[in-house]
């Protein structure tokens, strides 16, 4: 079953529409990289997928049911910047929207205890947020998230302002929640992040899907016939069915070289050629990074 | 909805919690009687202490000048320039010249000072010479002062109020005057401190993003309306402690100068009779205290709650639609401004109209306004108001309030949302417009 199905979706400002018939097709138990420039739609399909606004056509589904208000319950969702009241302590503060998304008192305690034990800050329960460090309080925003055990958990730039050792922490987290079997949406501009930890992604730019499918697939999509050698002994390649990019010296007589196959063939025929005019150390396909496809595929557009 | 409840105790607990609240709630209504208290005491003081000034003074039409409280004359002889050569040289206040004069016509007369004297002085030397004058000119008209005095009689008008069932109210415009302004500027303070709060508190959620994680779970709307009401509970919660220990303190305050306030009276209206034998009985004070406590105090609570919730309901929502719409307190200015307009003119309007001529048109319509009605009903509040206009007054307020807050709450649920916006009256209206 998919976790998450967004068919067709639009919605319209005065001066602009935000989101044209975008649909994402999310499955269960993945991690989900949304991204895009900024001001491409992301934001409003979040707001959207978390009730905050509603869509002018379209329709979502959430675990093959139609999106409604008990699904609040189902949704974790961390906003980019603080989310938190800062004069409001810890503990109060936690206790606040869990109810708020449905918990009973009881339940909410246990749980606010057992996350704050699992990431050793008991002692803040009674802490003001605004005394708290960004990344501290990240790390409550966090809870804060995850404290009513949504199946469907929404993060927005969770990795902004923690130091390493914190983001290896959410980022354990968020894969100990991927294997109990929730779903977890990225929205994010660190392609780092897209690359270590999603398996599904959708590109968003001029509030247009542009881009969709598993990371291996996206990859297999955009490949280049584009190879790396290291090798002994320059060359030229010019001409043919090759064209040489680029040759650097590395160290102590060993050169590195990126060469293109412009017609569609085997890369056996490369090293069957490279073999006759040079030593070869190594050989490897050169596959695009996530960044260069984003940055391929939004020419113009504005990122960070 | 459970939802709304859990917001409004969240928003009743952040204010009741702070020690601001309980500093607030425990000394606003000390502060008032301490202040007039202590000027009271500072005055008395500076009067016994103050030290007579000495006025040197140069008499051509031999006058006879009493010393008064502030000033001991000391009369110079000689010529007025050596005068006032001599009173340079001294620390003396002023050199007083009196020329020869008609009695009809006093020209000439002059003071002469190193600062400038205060107005006060000047006045007090003033009617020191038309006392004199007019002694001097019934001297000479032959008129006997014994006569004078007996021809002097002292009217005191006693006001009773009749109603249409017939009961007699003895009314004292003074006490009426007094509690009008005070009901007036004390709803103007609550207005506009709470409907304040409101705003600063959605600029908060605002800028930090909290509000998009509530929104998620509740409505704008119900947030709205959870922030309003429970902010509303903490100002009833203040208002009755404020009630409370006021009534504690005054009866304390009475008891302890001695004035046995009746308390079988207290809460009921004083018939004629007895309003006439204590009047006979009682000194002035103890009347007008009396005249206080038998006001309609009940009456004037429950209208000061329902014209403060009303419209503390109607500011609450304009306010909070401005908060949603702004990044900053600064740029909220632009916003706020247009909405004390109705608060201020009703303001003004309380000592310019209201409490002169409290049954007046300007005044009558003023009250039944609803973004005016709340300080001016408070105003008239002790004068009492025709049953019709009280009745049209609280059904237009309830109508307005419903009406700003469908308004505000469609301004609010586009504005929290938007941040970085450059926001004026045109986009307002484009919020409100738009749909879902």
């Amino acid at each position: 079953m998919d976790a998450l199905e967004v068919k067709d979706v639009t919605k319209r400002y005065a001066h602009h529409v935000a989101l044209d018939k975008v649909s994402i097709t999310i499955p269960e138990k993945t991690i989900f990289g949304l991204l895009g420039p900024n001001g491409a739609g992301k934001t409003t399909l979040i707001r959207i997928i978390n009730q905050i606004i509603n869509p002018d056509e379209g329709e979502i589904l959430v675990f093959g049911e139609k999106l409604d208000s008990p699904h609040i319950g189902v949704i974790g969702y961390l906003p980019e910047e603080r989310g938190l009241y800062k004069k409001l302590k810890v503990g109060d503060q936690l206790l606040y929207f869990a109810r708020l998304r449905g918990m009973s008192r009881k339940d909410a305690l246990t749980k606010i205890k057992f996350w704050l034990e699992r990431f050793e800050i008991k002692d803040w329960w009674g802490k003001k947020v605004e005394e708290l460090s960004k990344g501290m309080a990240q790390k409550v925003q966090f809870i804060n998230t995850v404290l009513h055990e949504p199946r469907l958990i929404i993060l927005d730039e969770p990795f902004s302002g923690f130091d390493p050792v914190n983001a290896q922490l959410i980022t354990n987290e968020i894969l100990d929640l991927k294997k109990k079997g929730c779903t977890v949406i990225f929205s994010t501009h660190r392609m780092e992040t897209v690359e270590d930890l999603c398996d599904h992604i959708a590109l968003i730019d001029k509030s247009k899907k542009i881009l969709e499918g598993s990371k291996k697939q996206v990859k297999e999509q955009y490949r280049t016939n584009t190879f790396i050698v290291d090798h002994r002994g320059t060359f030229s390649l010019n001409g043919g069915p090759y064209e040489l990019l680029d040759q650097v010296e590395v160290e102590g007589g060993l050169l590195k070289s990126t060469v293109k196959m412009n017609r569609t063939g085997s890369p056996n025929d490369l090293i069957r050629d490279l073999i006759q005019i040079t030593e070869v150390n190594s050989f490897q396909e050169k596959i695009p990074t996530m960044s260069e496809i984003f940055i391929r595929l939004v020419k113009g557009g504005s990122h960070e | 909805m459970n939802k709304i409840g859990l917001i409004i105790q969240r928003e009743f607990l952040n204010r009741v919690q702070k020690k601001s609240f309980l500093i607030a709630t425990i000394f606003i209504p000390l502060i008032f009687p301490a202040i007039i208290g202590l000027l009271v005491f500072v005055a008395k003081q500076s009067e016994k202490n103050a030290k007579k000034e000495v006025v040197l003074y140069i008499d051509e039409s031999s006058m006879f000048i009493p010393d008064t409280a502030k000033f001991i004359f000391k009369k110079f002889n000689g010529p007025l320039e050596e005068g006032k050569r001599a009173y340079t040289h001294t620390d003396e206040f002023g050199l007083l010249y009196i020329p020869r004069y008609e009695l009809s016509k006093p020209k000439g007369i002059t003071l002469y000072t190193k600062i400038n004297p205060s107005l006060d002085d000047l006045n007090s030397i003033e009617r020191l010479f038309e006392t004199q004058i007019k002694e001097l000119k019934m001297l000479k008209l032959n008129i006997d002062k014994k006569m004078l005095d007996s021809l002097k009689t002292d009217v005191n008008i006693s006001t009773i109020k009749i109603s249409e069932s017939g009961q007699e109210k003895s009314s004292n415009t003074g006490v009426l005057f007094g509690i009008g302004m005070a009901c007036g500027i004390l709803m103007y303070m609550f207005i506009f401190i709470y409907g304040a709060q409101i705003m600063q508190g959605i600029i908060e959620e605002k800028t930090s993003k909290v509000v998009e994680v509530i929104v998620s779970t509740v409505r704008p709307f119900q947030l709205m309306m959870g922030k309003i009401i429970g902010l509303a509970s903490v100002g009833l919660l203040q208002f009755l402690i404020w009630i409370i220990l006021m009534t504690t303190v005054t009866f304390g305050v009475l008891h302890y100068f001695g004035i046995d306030p009746p308390q079988q009276q207290a809460m009921q209206q004083i018939s004629v009779d007895a309003a006439a034998h204590q009047a006979a009985v009682n000194s002035e004070i103890t009347n007008s205290i009396n005249e206080i406590i038998s006001l309609p105090w009940a009456y004037i609570a429950f209208t000061f709650l329902f014209y403060f919730l009303g419209g503390y309901l109607i500011y609450g929502a304009l306010f909070a639609a401005v908060g949603s719409a702004v990044d900053s307190p600064a740029e909220a200015q632009q916003f706020i401004f247009p909405i004390t307009i109705p608060m201020l003119i009703s303001y003004l309007s309380l000592f310019i109209f209201i409490l002169k001529d409290p049954q007046g048109s300007v005044s009558v319509w003023l009250s039944i306004i609803p973004l005016t009605s709340p300080i001016a009903m408070m105003g008239r509040i002790g004068f009492g108001i025709p049953a019709w206009q009280q009745a049209l007054s609280m059904l237009l307020l309830v109508v307005g309030f419903i009406l700003t807050t469908w308004v505000a709450g469609r301004i609010y649920r586009v504005g929290i949302l938007m941040s970085g916006t450059k926001v004026n009256y045109k986009v307002l209206a484009k919020w409100f417009m738009q749909r879902g």
